[in-house]
């Protein structure tokens, strides 16, 4: 877990590197990352909650690597060229870490009685929150029309597809759609996240000077 | 000052975590450009995250500047994404000297397989009755087998 933490992490780096070029305000990416408090955090809400339990960390993870594949397939060829350089770098990267987080999916789906109950029980939590990951709004649709990034529409039915084919080899069961977890992406956040933040950012606000 | 002699220096550079091989047959160097006053050096990240990165920077910043090479831009390219294959013949031989079961080529469409492949040569004994223990080791790039011959376990550098 904590190798495909580091890439994703270097992938957001590149990615904030690459805002505060284009803003040109004189920030650095850690300028984002330190300074802003959580209403200007624009992640989904599927990213912040905590981890739980392996099983539920591990749904997680598939659901959010199956994502971005899809995305840094269709993203890669972006019309910005440098967007589509990370994006071609970070779906090496994201291949691997559904290659783990499927394999666990299949462990413990069709493994022990525990450990299926567990897993079905962290995809039924967590079905509510993966609506969001194909939230649109006026800026999305603004990038889609450039080509900038893809359109999330039609990433969501590929999503389904490759979900319920992993779930049915893991014979977990499909939870029922119905309410939607959103917010995330306008800045309205679980109380998680500002835990999050508060340690992430703790060192960077009281000591801005320092250096690694 | 040419680009030969610059990529001669950097070539002094080592990969902290691979330190039997240097940065430029590892292919993180890209290029050597001069623009204006300036020495443009292009590298690539191996991984997004690689902790190696920041200290390689560094460390390319210091060797150019020993050399009395001052104004020194260091740009970062994602396109093409770095792949195992970009690492020179000689860097693999080095590899499978130094322990450690060099990348093989990537066969097209391979990285979508959900298994990592069992059968990973020793770089000891070379055989072939060799077993995946962890798909991450000592770092990201590398997975840990056990060699079931020769008793010993050993890295494979994964192909990406």
């Amino acid at each position: 877990m904590g190798n495909s933490a580091l890439d994703l992490l270097g992938q957001s780096s590149a990615f904030y590197k690459f805002a505060a070029e284009i803003e040109q305000q004189n920030h650095t990416e850690d300028d984002f990352i330190y300074f802003r408090d959580e209403m200007h955090y624009k992640n989904i809400k599927l990213v912040e909650l905590p981890k739980g339990d392996f099983a539920f960390t591990i749904a997680r993870q598939f659901f959010f690597s199956q994502y971005s594949i899809l995305f840094f397939e269709l993203m890669q060829k972006s019309s910005n060229t440098t967007i589509a350089g990370i994006s071609s770098k970070a779906l090496k990267e994201v291949t691997y870490h559904l290659r783990h987080s499927k394999q666990w999916m299949l462990r413990l789906g069709d493994g022990t009685e525990e450990s299926h109950l567990r897993l079905q029980n962290a995809v039924n939590e967590l079905w509510n929150f993966t609506g969001e990951m194909f939230y649109t709004d006026a800026t999305e649709n603004l990038l889609t029309e450039n080509k900038i990034i893809p359109p999330l529409d039609l990433i969501q039915s590929l999503w389904k597809e490759q979900i319920e084919d992993c779930f049915s080899a893991a014979t977990i069961l499909l939870p029922h759609n119905g309410f939607q977890h959103s917010g995330g992406r306008i800045g309205k956040h679980t109380e998680h996240l500002g835990y999050l933040l508060s340690e992430l950012q703790i060192l960077a606000r009281s000591y801005p000077d320092a250096k690694w | 000052m040419t680009q030969e002699q610059i990529l001669e220096y950097l070539s002094a550079i080592h990969d902290p975590e691979i330190p039997v091989l240097n940065i430029v047959e590892m292919g993180i160097v890209r290029s050597v450009s001069f623009k204006e006053h300036q020495t443009v050096v292009t590298i690539t990240p191996t991984y997004s995250g690689c902790p190696a990165m920041r200290v390689i920077e560094e460390e390319i910043i210091a060797t150019l500047k020993e050399r009395e090479i001052e104004n020194v831009t260091l740009k970062t390219e994602y396109f093409p994404a770095w792949t195992t294959d970009m690492l020179t013949a000689t860097a693999k031989e080095k590899l499978q000297n130094y322990g450690i079961a060099p990348p093989r080529h990537i066969v097209q469409n391979e990285l979508v397989q959900i298994t990592l492949p069992q059968k990973i040569t020793c770089p000891y004994c070379l055989s072939e009755k060799t077993k995946l223990k962890s798909a991450f080791s000592s770092t990201s790039c590398k997975a840990l087998y056990f060699c079931e011959n020769c008793i010993q376990p050993f890295e494979h550098f994964k192909e990406i």
